[in-house]
Parts: structure tokens; C-alpha cells; sequence
């Protein structure tokens, strides 16, 4: 959809041939899956939940400023690997194989305001399936932000960097309001349709309990501490959601990502369903520490590929996943946090305002001149 | 306040603290096998019995109601990450001081969880349970005559049964491939050396299999005797058969180990046990299609096995993935990706 389609020297063969690779790429790593992997999604959950105990205990003490800053430190932590290394990984059904009904993407709740049957069903259903195709794929600006040059300018983009911002700090929310599509049915009519009222009411029961949770109960418990705990929960929810809105906005945003278009993916054979993977996604090359804390998102490309691999299997799996990149002569978008930032921090400014008027005509008119 | 209603209320003021997790999530970390708890136990030893046979000592969780002689427990064990689970004979009598427990499981060839627990299985696993079950028990009044009659790893709820309880006139036949495959071997001839039993062992590599009308020469009292069965099924059937043709069926207590084998097939009769439709499916077609053919409401998302939108219980059968071939087979818990899963023989969905 970009000018210059970046796929367009491979052959209809040699896409699938692509597709193929990767599957067995995908076959290495199901046969191979085990007894270590259990051990790891176990050990991290098992972690989690020692780091986020100790954290709130040392939050009792919040009063006593370094106590705050250890609870708010760890807190923050805690509610990172929650949402990323194993809350999002379980929904995807990484982890069903072990048929541990704890561990399962059917039965797992997150430290999160949204709920995580509709997580499922907007994030793994509708963003994994039409990545990145306009219109259908809402993580694109999640509804509020213009993304790319062939979106239509409204001067509501105007105020896109803001909106971005505040996002970023309430990024939960955003997610719960994202999955529920209230700006879509927030209309008179739809908002009196039964199903939606029903997804509405159960956002509104898991916002209620999240807030009370963090801002009445633990806050209550810490008696003279109340008020130094409430900041401190706050301010961990507050990190966790700028943490994840970076990492996830540097999975699509940054500068070289493709988006396509409705009609390219009709008909779509599994090969092209993988370039569009590979095209549409970006990485953030990065520490193991890194990895661990975007959840393995830094592997953004390796989990559009195969999101129900297990997590912990990226890293190696990347290595074979470049290579075939190389081999095809394909743009492997990557690179450090900062910069990925900046890059679709940059492109969200540069998108708030209207297309700049292009140089030449258009291409047509170009090839014509060139032609005569 | 009453106290149920107290405690009620507390544990709704522990679970506002601890959402969206529960408070017992945490109590887990310190304390799995805590009253209260989900059932578990801990593997605490494996001794060997046989060449391919060993005893898992096992302390239940505090929840464990017990057992009476001659029943069977499910395991939840976990084997190369992956939950199965199985169902044992309970070997340890029902009085055991140490409040521990014993199966004693005989490794059968490509078995995924006999193998791993005679061969790999370490001390301080910790292992799912349920409570156990099973009606191949001794009654409560004493009958006078008694005759266990078993063969290989179907020794083991009688052995339990043995250890339990003493009778007065108690006679065994075993079958088994050789002698050192009998497993409690030494433990049966010191019964016998003491007069609590009369043990025939008949060696099925040299003695061929038990025709069950030697029982008149090895056993001439068999038919006065209450017995109990358990080994392969064809020497179940023949002693159904021939208890019955001597009418004194009743007399006869059964245990099937394996009441039925999966043979995984190329698609099949798929049975939607909710619904309760049944429908005919190809090898190839994902069976999310064969139930929205069928007018079955089916759960869906992607359609192509990334969302999990479509998981649904396997009740019986088994399933063939459509990307890589392998084969589910129904197990209690388990769950399948309709969208991306095809019938390898008849199954049964719960829709």
C-alpha cells in the first residue's frame, strides 16, 4: 500500500515456499516443546507472585519514603510481568498444551481493567488475523489515531499526539474501551443492544474490583500509610501502562511497517498471510532483561508469525526467522526501544496533520514522461 | 452473625484483596497440600517391584477422605510439561499409619505416564489426585471362602485388598509372563509361608495362557468362593462367561483397567453430546465446520488456529490437528481447537 510495495520481486512460489519454511519452523518448536518450558511459565508466574506480595507488604510501610520507593519499584514490576510475560502469552493459548486448567487461556484472569474473554476476542481474534489491513484491523491507531499516509485526514488528527499521550497513561482503559468498540456503539441505538450492554456491565464489575483493590483496599490496610500506598499503586498502574503502550506501539508504529489494504487480503493463501506478518510487524532488539520485560513483544515479528508459541521460544526462533528475511530480501524492522519509540512517536506528530502535497504528480504521470 | 456467614464474608474481604487471582492462588505457593486446597499429593519415594514395575509412596493432601481396599485413584500427573492423567489401584492398605499411600504401576509399552512413573518419576513431585472411587471392594460381612484371581498389573487392587484385610481361607491364582514378573512376589510367598494364603502361579511364557476351565483342577471349590477379577480382558471375559454358565455369576467381581481403546482413524461419526446431533465427518474437514454444518452452535474466531476463540472439550475419541498430524486423544480436561482439528475416528464434542 506503500508507494513502493516491498514484496513485490517475490514470486507467487517463492511465497509459498516462505510460508512453508516458517512451518516447519513452527514444527520444530511444537515437537520440541516440554517439560523445561512448563518449568519457565511456572517459575515466572511463581516469581510474579512472590515480587508483587513482598511488594505490597513493603507498601504497608510506604509512609517511610524508601519503603515506598521498593513497594512502587516492585509493584510496577509485578504488574509489568502480569500483563506482559504471562497474562498476554496464556491468552494467546501459549501455555494450553500443558493442560493445566490454572494456566489456560480459557480460564485466566488478569491484573487488567479489561476483561480477558473480550481481550481475547479483539486482540487474538480481530488484530491477529487481519494485521494491520485498514478497517479491519483496529489496533491500527486503535480508532482514534491516524497511522498512515492512505488514512484520511480529519482535523480531530490534529490533536492525535495528545490523545496518544493520555492513552499511554490510561492505556488499560483504552484497552477496555477499545474492546467494547465504545466509540461505535456509544450511538443512541447500539447502546441499548443487549450484548453489548452485557460486555458493558462486565468491564463495569472488573473496573470496580481492579479499583477497589488497588485505591480503597490495600491503601485501607496500610492505616497510617493510606495515602502514600494509594500514590504508589497508582503510580505502579501508572509505569505499567506507558511500559506496555510503548512496547505495543512500537510492534506496528514505527517507520517501515506496511499496512494493506481490505482487498489485498482477500483470498489470502497462508504463504501471504505470513508476509503479512512479517511486513506489518517490528521488534526491539534488546538485553534477555528487555525481552522479559516486553513480555517477549520485543520479538513483536517471531509472535505475528506463530502467536501460540510459547513465549520463552522467540529468542531462538528469531535467529531462523531473520535468516529467511535475508534470504528474500526482506526489511527485518528492528531496533533499540528508544529509537523504535521515537519512530512511531514521530509518525503519530507527522500523521496529525495532513499529507504533504507529493513533489511530482503522480507516479502514473512520471512513468508516462519518462516513457515519452 | 453466624460463623459460616463470618467466615463467608471474610473470604470475600480476602478475595477483594487478592483479585483477580484468589487468595488461595498465593496459599499455593507456600502450602499445596493445605486443608482447603485443591487435591493434591506429594510423591515421596519409588521403590522398584519388578523389572517394570515400581510402588509411588504418596502423601495425599490434607483434603484425602481415604479409601477402602480394592479401589482406584486418579493422577494428574505431568509428563514432558504436559497434564495426563491416569487411573491406579490403590496398593497400600487403608489403615497405613504414616497417613501416606501407594499405587504400583507396571509400565506398558509407549505408556506416557507408566513409564514415566516407574522410570523418572522423582521424590517431591507434586502431583494432581481426586478422591478415590471404584466398586471393586470387599463387602462389609466376611465371606467365608474367598478367591482372587488376576493376572499382571491387575494384581494390585487385590494386593490392596490383602493388605487389608485377613479371611480365613483365601486362595490366588496369578498369571504373569515369567516369575520375576510377578510383582509382590516375595510379600505373596511370605503369606503363603505364613497360612494366609494358597497361591497358584501360573507362568503364561511356559505354561501358556490360564484356560479357565483349569480352575476345577487348580481351584475345585472356585464356584462356593466370592472372587475377585482383574487382569486383561480376555480372562475377564472367559470368567464372566463361565461363572455365568455355572450360574453363580454373582458371585463374581470384575475390574476393567482399559474399558476402551482409542484407535485413531481418518475421520468418523462425530457425536455433538449437548446438542445431541451426530453427523459424519471427513478426515480433512475441521470439525468447527462439521458442527455449523450440523446447525450446532460452535464457538469461533480466527479460523485458523491462532485465537483460541474455539476451544471446546473432547469428550470421548479422538482428533487429528490438521497442521501437524498429531493426534488428542479425549482425556478428562482436554481441550481442542475445533477450527484446526479434524475427526481421526468417532468422537464426541461437547456442544
Amino acid at each position: 500500500m506503500t508507494a513502493i510495495d516491498p514484496t513485490a520481486h517475490l514470486t507467487a512460489e517463492q511465497i509459498e515456499e516462505l510460508g512453508r519454511e516458517l512451518d516447519a519452523i513452527r514444527d520444530e518448536v511444537i515437537a520440541d516443546r516440554g517439560e523445561k518450558d512448563a518449568a519457565y511459565i511456572r517459575k515466572v508466574i511463581s516469581a510474579q507472585r512472590k515480587l508483587e506480595l513482598v511488594s505490597r507488604g513493603v507498601l504497608l510501610f510506604s509512609l517511610f519514603p524508601p519503603a515506598w520507593l521498593i513497594g512502587t519499584a516492585g509493584l510496577s514490576v509485578a504488574k509489568i510481568m502480569d500483563n506482559m510475560e504471562i497474562g498476554h502469552n496464556i491468552l494467546h493459548g501459549q501455555w494450553d498444551w500443558m493442560r493445566d486448567p490454572k494456566i489456560h487461556s480459557t480460564t485466566w484472569e488478569w491484573d487488567h481493567v479489561s476483561p480477558s474473554e473480550q481481550w481475547k476476542h479483539s486482540h487474538n481474534e480481530l488484530h491477529h488475523t487481519y494485521t494491520n489491513v485498514i478497517g479491519k484491523d483496529n489496533d491500527l491507531g486503535y480508532g482514534i489515531m491516524r497511522v498512515d499516509e492512505d488514512q484520511r485526514w480529519h482535523p480531530f488528527h490534529l490533536g492525535q499526539p495528545l490523545w496518544n499521550f493520555i492513552n499511554a497513561c490510561f492505556f488499560e482503559y483504552g484497552i477496555a474501551a477499545y474492546d467494547l468498540e465504545l466509540g461505535k456503539n456509544l450511538h443512541k441505538r447500539r447502546r441499548k443492544n443487549p450484548e453489548f450492554r452485557a460486555r458493558a456491565r462486565a468491564v463495569g464489575r472488573k473496573i470496580r474490583k481492579q479499583v477497589l483493590k488497588d485505591y480503597v483496599i490495600h491503601p485501607l490496610l496500610s492505616g497510617p500509610s493510606f495515602l502514600p500506598t494509594l500514590a504508589a499503586t497508582f503510580t505502579a498502574n501508572l509505569v505499567r501502562n506507558i511500559w506496555t503502550h510503548s512496547v505495543i506501539m512500537c510492534g506496528h508504529f514505527p517507520e517501515g511497517v506496511q499496512v494493506f489494504e481490505r482487498r489485498s487480503i482477500k483470498g489470502e493463501t497462508r504463504g501471504q498471510w505470513y508476509l503479512r506478518q512479517m511486513m506489518g510487524s517490528a521488534n526491539i532488539s534488546g538485553s534477555k532483561a528487555m525481552h522479559f520485560m516486553t513480555g517477549n513483544l520485543s520479538h513483536q515479528i517471531e509472535h505475528h508469525l506463530f502467536p501460540d508459541l510459547p513465549s520463552n521460544r522467540y529468542a531462538e526462533v528469531a535467529v531462523k526467522v531473520r535468516a529467511l528475511f535475508e534470504k528474500y530480501e526482506l526489511e527485518y524492522v528492528t531496533g533499540p526501544l528508544p529509537k523504535q519509540v521515537l519512530s512511531a512517536w514521530h509518525k503519530v506528530f507527522r500523521l496529525s496533520l495532513p499529507n504533504k502535497k507529493p513533489k511530482v504528480k503522480t507516479p502514473d504521470r512520471e512513468q508516462e514522461l519518462i516513457a515519452a | 452473625m453466624t460463623s459460616t456467614a463470618l467466615r463467608s464474608r471474610a473470604r470475600k474481604l480476602l478475595e477483594m484483596v487478592t483479585t483477580p487471582l484468589l487468595p488461595s492462588d498465593y496459599l499455593d505457593l507456600v502450602s499445596p497440600l493445605r486443608a482447603g486446597a485443591d487435591l493434591r499429593g506429594r510423591i515421596e519415594a519409588v521403590h522398584p517391584e519388578t523389572g517394570d514395575a515400581a510402588t509411588v509412596v504418596i502423601r495425599p493432601g490434607r483434603g484425602w477422605r481415604g479409601h477402602t481396599a480394592g479401589q482406584y485413584v486418579r493422577i494428574g500427573v505431568d509428563v514432558d510439561g504436559v497434564r495426563l492423567w491416569r487411573a491406579y489401584s490403590l496398593t497400600s492398605p487403608t489403615d497405613r499409619q504414616d497417613g501416606r499411600v501407594t499405587i504400583t504401576v507396571k509400565a506398558i509399552p509407549d505408556g506416557k505416564v507408566s513409564n514415566h512413573l516407574v522410570r523418572r518419576a522423582k521424590p517431591g513431585t507434586l502431583i494432581q489426585l481426586d478422591q478415590p472411587t471404584g466398586d471393586f471392594v470387599l463387602p462389609q460381612a466376611k465371606p467365608a471362602k474367598v478367591l482372587y484371581l488376576t493376572a499382571g498389573s491387575g494384581i494390585t487392587p487385590v494386593m490392596g485388598m490383602l493388605r487389608d484385610t485377613g479371611f480365613d481361607d483365601v486362595v490366588m491364582v496369578h498369571c504373569a509372563p515369567q516369575p520375576q514378573d510377578v510383582i509382590f512376589r516375595s510379600e505373596l510367598h511370605d503369606l503363603v509361608a505364613d497360612k494366609k494364603l494358597r497361591l497358584t502361579e501360573v507362568h503364561t511364557d511356559t505354561d501358556g495362557m490360564l484356560d479357565i476351565a483349569r480352575l476345577d483342577e487348580l481351584v475345585p471349590d472356585w464356584a462356593e468362593r466370592e472372587t475377585w477379577a482383574c487382569g486383561p480382558a480376555g480372562l475377564l471375559d472367559a470368567a464372566e462367561e463361565h461363572w455365568s454358565e455355572h450360574g453363580v455369576q454373582e458371585r463374581l467381581h470384575t475390574e476393567r483397567f482399559r474399558p476402551s481403546i482409542v484407535v485413531a482413524g481418518d475421520g468418523g461419526e462425530v457425536t455433538f453430546s449437548t446438542t445431541g446431533k451426530t453427523v459424519d465427518a471427513g478426515g480433512a474437514t475441521p470439525l468447527l465446520d462439521v458442527g455449523e454444518e450440523a446447525g450446532v452452535l460452535m464457538p469461533s474466531g480466527c479460523r485458523m488456529g491462532i485465537c483460541f476463540g474455539c476451544v471446546t472439550p473432547l469428550k470421548a475419541g479422538a482428533v487429528r490437528d490438521l497442521r501437524t498430524g498429531e493426534i488428542t486423544e479425549a482425556e478428562p480436561g482436554v481441550l481442542i481447537q475445533t477450527c484446526v482439528s479434524a475427526a481421526a475416528g468417532p468422537c464426541d464434542i461437547e456442544r
